[in-house]
């Protein structure tokens, strides 16, 4: 078993050094915060950028552009009747005319209440499933200077921000994992060193490179586990701050960031995960420092 | 009766100086007990170290319960070592181990069942008279108590082959008799028993006991024949 945490006390002992607590163990926590951090940030940058895909993929304006009012209107009316019928459209709304005018109102002033002003008709479209060639064409075919617009480009460089933050932070958590490794094989091979007479005389004894490797494993597995477990402990606390934080911005966007309950979830896991990883990176130190003596 | 050990013309130099060890050559039969005796820095702890396999030879060739040991790959080598109990001449005890778990090492490295292993170490503990101080670790232990426990952890697990340098160096006659008496004890359960030592009293005690003397690396009988204790012929 590889994550033997209770092995028998008397094998506990064997490498003892006597220090209850370890560098170590703080190094593990350290690392888990930074990773936690790291991580909640992908994760908060995925569900962001996720929510931004549901909330936006399916939109787009019709605009009709038309001098003429009256063609406008009708123009607007068979728009709104067609794109309807269209497979995968959940929503078709004129945007009100009023409404439009005072959105304008900052550009043009009073001047954008004029009714005789040519004014374009703004159509917005919910089509989650819909195909956006075929709405286009549809609409072309009613008003042929009509314009579609899908919210997903204007957006884009949000999304493209949010997505390489969460890249950023999956690299972070990569570099950590690395660095963990790293500190891992180093304490391994010091380890291999100041215990060097005692595991002369186990070998002495018959012990195989394996049954030494493991009581390596197991104190890094139980300190990493320990460390971590608090380092994690301490980031989860900080990110849940946070955000509360973030809600009481109330940003439509921003809510995304909120984790969801799967993601506090592959957080706790991290901790497991670093435990497996300097496990291994232990027993690969012991097994090939090892393998050089006789 | 087979052979367990045997050496030809084996040789060993350490690092780039001249030859610890030259042209020995001579076979163990299996089951025989035997003392090898010859003058400090003869070479009996090199020699020894060959057999128990804490070294390669620089030369020679040598068998260990019939396979060729130099041959040997490295993952095999634990399992060669179980078969082998080593008294080492500077004890090699675990420092930070208590008596009773420095002398249970054996049977835990073997992967006894820990229910299996309190009644040996107990008996072990008793028949070296340290019973009292079981939970004592090396460093607060007499030279005399570390090679006690030091031939307890090495008898205890049964090895098929014993190994012990110097095992009475340390200990007043009475208990240097006692523990030739475990050693012969172990011997006639088909122990195979190989004892250096500088003690002329001890060699008499052994009856069927048979005499290795290496002097400046050699074996002083260059034919390789084994000797048997002075007097006997
Ligand atoms: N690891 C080593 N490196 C270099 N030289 C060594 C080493 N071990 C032993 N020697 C040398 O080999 C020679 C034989 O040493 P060895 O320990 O085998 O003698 P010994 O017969 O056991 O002596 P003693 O009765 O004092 O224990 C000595 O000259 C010693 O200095
Ligand atoms: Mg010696």
């Amino acid at each position: 078993m590889i994550l033997g945490l209770h092995p028998h006390a008397s094998e506990r002992r064997l490498l003892d050094d006597g220090q209850p607590t370890r560098a170590m163990t703080w190094i593990m926590a350290i690392m888990l915060f930074l990773t936690v951090l790291a991580g909640a940030l992908g994760l908060g940058m995925f569900g962001a950028t996720a929510q931004l895909d549901r909330a936006l993929s399916g939109r787009l304006t019709v605009q009709i552009v038309e001098p003429i009012a009256s063609l406008r209107d009708s123009q607007a009316g068979a728009m709104v009747g067609t794109l309807a019928k269209l497979p995968g459209v959940t929503r078709v709304r004129e945007v009100d005319r009023a409404h439009l005018a005072q959105l304008l109102k900052p550009w043009l002033g009073d001047a954008g209440l004029d009714p005789d002003l040519p004014m374009p008709a703004m159509i917005d479209v919910e089509a989650a499933g819909a195909d956006f060639a075929t709405i286009e064409q549809a609409a072309r075919r009613i008003a042929p200077a009509a314009r579609v617009d899908r919210h997903a480009q204007w957006l884009s460089p949000v999304r493209d921000f949010l997505s390489s933050m969460s890249w950023l932070a999956v690299s972070l958590m990569l570099l950590i994992a690395g660095a963990t490794a790293a500190v891992v094989l180093l304490a391994a091979r010091a380890g291999l060193d100041t215990h060097r007479d005692t595991i002369d005389v186990l070998h002495m004894l018959g012990s195989t490179d394996v049954q030494i490797a493991r009581l390596f494993q197991r104190r890094i597995a139980f300190d990493t586990l320990l460390g971590g477990i608090a380092g994690t402990a301490a980031a989860l606390t900080l990110v849940w701050f946070l955000q509360g934080r973030l809600s009481a911005v109330g940003s439509e966007m921003l809510g995304g960031v909120a984790l969801q309950r799967r993601d506090w979830f592959l957080l706790l896991l991290l901790p497991l995960g670093f435990a497996l990883l300097s496990t291994l990176a232990a027993r690969v130190a012991v097994l090939r420092t090892l393998g050089q003596r006789l | 009766m087979a052979n367990i050990v045997q050496f030809e013309n084996v040789g060993l130099r350490y690092g780039t100086g001249s030859e610890t060890l030259s042209d020995v050559s001579f076979t163990l039969k299996s089951g025989s007990f035997y003392f090898l005796t010859g003058p400090s820095g003869a070479g009996k702890t090199s020699l020894l170290k060959l057999l128990y396999l804490a070294q390669r030879p620089s030369r020679g060739v040598i068998r260990l319960f019939g396979e060729d040991a130099g041959a040997l790959p490295r993952q095999r080598l634990p399992g060669f070592r179980r078969r082998i109990g080593v008294v080492f001449q500077d004890f090699r005890l675990v420092p930070h181990l208590s008596a009773y778990d420095n002398i249970a090492l054996p049977l835990r490295v073997a992967g006894v069942q820990e229910s299996d292993v309190e009644a040996p170490v107990r008996e072990m503990l008793a028949w070296v008279g340290l019973t009292e101080r079981a939970r004592a670790k090396p460093p607060t232990l007499s030279g005399g108590e570390q090679q006690r426990i030091a031939i307890a952890r090495a008898v205890i697990a049964r090895p098929e082959l014993l190994v012990a340098d110097e095992p009475t160096g340390n200990v007043d006659p009475e208990m240097a008799e006692r523990l030739l008496y475990l050693f012969e004890s172990l011997n006639r359960l088909g122990t195979s028993v190989v004892v250096a030592t500088h003690d002329f009293h001890l060699l008499h005690r052994i009856p069927n006991a048979q005499m290795m003397r290496i002097e400046h690396g050699r074996l002083s009988d260059p034919t390789g024949v084994l000797r048997n204790p002075p007097g006997e012929s």
